[in-house]
């Protein structure tokens, strides 16, 4: 086998050629590699505990070096903090300042730290907090449910912005959801009721299963409001959308929630309406051709008009052959 | 003139045309209403329109493989083959439908046993029944299983493009209907063409019967120039 390849010349060409595909898969395979990229220096400092499963304890009087496990809530995953939408900040940006001291003194567990709302409260275009009130998760969940419910502020990355194609944004979006009412063990924690199956839920909507992947359960699920960049007004199952049309149709409140931050237009320069979801589905009803539909009315018409012609023509010459 | 009834749709053909015709109704009245939904004038409510749709839609690939079936293997199979010399044919038949039919001039194609489409109407059958029907079925069920559809042609959504063809198929399938409907008028009476499909029996005058194409030809000839 060696000395075929040694004594052809197409021998070796095919191993150079087949050397080719290799190297591309090495250089691509260290591409996907994503490397964590945190420049702050004191959040490296707190991830190398935090951000590692063990961690190490120096006694300070006898030198002793115990490691221990990192508890799984006190955990960051570095890679996903530096991806999220809050990993531009320092540790002690939310945290206390004496968190940089270690062993961390006990008085950490007293002090006040930011919350959410700190914020992100008393913002009119988001109006989190004035809308979450209102909401189903505040009103039967009350203190019980927090923003780390849904979001949480160590790995959230805001979807909707989020380059790339919609299903894995709406998949991305839909995940906050299904934590809790796709998994039994953490919907318990908050309330003492049966997971409903969420299948059989909507086995009303036709096509369920393109629902899903192309649209958020926020689209039907939450008060929608032009005027407010986010929806937080989550409604009860009985007031949620069910009417079809309310998205099946060229005033499709799609435009006004999943692609709001896309939708400018309401007709595109093909004179498609709602054309920017059209890069992503096909909405029936919601996507139409202006110029279609001109050109398919004219077109009837002239055929209802070509008809009644003739018929007046039959008529006509059939009472003149009657009349002679 | 006498007339003389021959037996042109069997009981089979007329109850698969009328279903045919009913689902074809429901197929476009709820197609339409989708199409152009809006919540101040609802046609039918989205999601009944929905479910009828499918229903129908699926009966009528059922219903039209049915009457496949019988064009493959019964007689009337002969009626859709199209012979030499039939663009000729067609446009004598379109001068007719222009012309003709005014002045009260003989038929150039007049039914009979062997002859139950003129030019005009065998071709617009067989568009319509061996291309446009099965493309608007086919897109259909590419619609009611939209996971068979390539995501993306050219840079265009397949759904949308699978939809954009199955409106325009079923749009021509909609144009088509209303001239039918028309034609039911334009037999030697008004209801002729109707009592027809309904009892199978096409009442044919017996002298149009015994005329050749070539004599009806001179004789249609002959009256356009008079």
């Amino acid at each position: 086998m060696r000395d075929w390849f040694r004594n052809r010349r197409g021998g070796r060409l095919i191993f150079i050629v087949g050397f080719i595909p290799l190297l591309f898969t090495i250089f691509l395979s260290t591409a996907s590699e994503q490397e964590v990229a945190i420049a702050d220096e004191e959040t490296r400092h707190c991830l190398s505990c935090h951000g590692s499963y063990k961690y190490q304890l120096t006694d300070t009087v006898t030198g002793d070096v115990a490691t221990l496990k990192m508890h799984s809530d006190l955990y960051i995953d570095p890679l996903a903090y530096s991806n999220a939408t809050h990993g531009t900040f320092k540790c002690t940006d939310c945290h206390s300042a004496d968190y940089t001291i270690h062993p961390h003194p006990i008085n950490t567990k007293f002090e006040l730290q930011y919350a959410c709302m700190d914020c992100h409260g008393g913002d009119e275009m988001y109006a989190i907090e004035e809308e979450y009130l209102k909401s189903i998760h505040a009103t039967e969940l009350g203190e019980e449910f927090t923003c780390w419910s849904c979001h949480n502020p160590h790995t959230y990355k805001l979807s909707d912005k989020q380059p790339g194609q919609l299903v894995n944004r709406v998949a991305m979006n839909n995940a906050a959801c299904l934590n809790c009412h796709g998994n039994i063990d953490n919907y318990a924690v908050l309330i003492e009721k049966e997971l409903p199956d969420l299948i059989k839920s909507h086995e009303w909507l036709p096509n369920q299963s393109l629902h899903f992947r192309k649209v958020r359960c926020i689209d039907c699920h939450a008060a929608n409001n032009d005027s407010i960049l986010v929806a937080h007004f989550v409604l009860p199952a009985d007031q949620s959308v069910r009417n079809c049309v309310e998205c099946h149709s060229t005033n499709s409140i799609l435009m006004a929630s999943l692609y709001k931050h896309q939708a400018v237009e309401k007709r595109n320069s093909l004179g498609f309406y709602n054309g920017v979801i059209m890069n992503e589905a096909y909405v029936i009803g919601a996507n139409r051709n202006y110029y279609l539909n001109i050109a398919s009315i004219v077109i009837f018409i002239m055929v209802l008009i070509g008809i009644a012609i003739h018929a007046t023509l039959r008529y006509i010459h059939r009472h003149k052959r009657h009349g002679n | 003139m006498a007339t003389k009834k021959i037996y042109l749709y069997p009981l089979w053909l007329r109850i698969w045309h009328h279903v045919n015709a009913l689902l074809m109704i429901i197929l476009i009245a709820t197609g339409i209403s989708m199409q152009y939904s809006n919540p101040s004038y609802p046609l039918i409510r989205f999601d009944i329109a929905v479910s009828l749709h499918n229903i129908a839609g699926i009966m009528l690939t059922l219903s039209y493989f049915y009457f496949f079936l019988g064009v493959l293997f019964t007689s009337i199979g002969r009626h859709y083959v199209m012979k030499q010399g039939f663009f000729k044919a067609f446009f004598q038949q379109a001068k007719y439908y222009m012309f003709g039919i005014f002045k009260g001039d003989p038929h150039p194609f007049p039914v009979n046993e062997t002859r139950k489409f003129n030019p005009i109407q065998q071709i617009t059958y067989n568009v319509i029944m061996h291309a446009i029907t099965p493309f608007t079925f086919i897109t259909g069920w590419a619609l009611l299983y939209p996971e068979t559809i390539i995501l993306n042609v050219f840079g265009y959504s397949g759904i949308m493009l699978t939809s954009l063809f199955h409106v325009a198929a079923g749009f021509l399938i909609s144009i088509f209907l209303v001239i039918h409907l028309y034609f039911i008028t334009v037999g030697h009476s008004l209801t002729a063409n109707m009592k027809s499909m309904i009892t199978g029996y096409h009442e044919v005058e017996e002298e149009n019967e015994i005329n050749s194409t070539e004599e009806t030809k001179k004789v249609t000839e002959s009256s356009n120039n008079s």
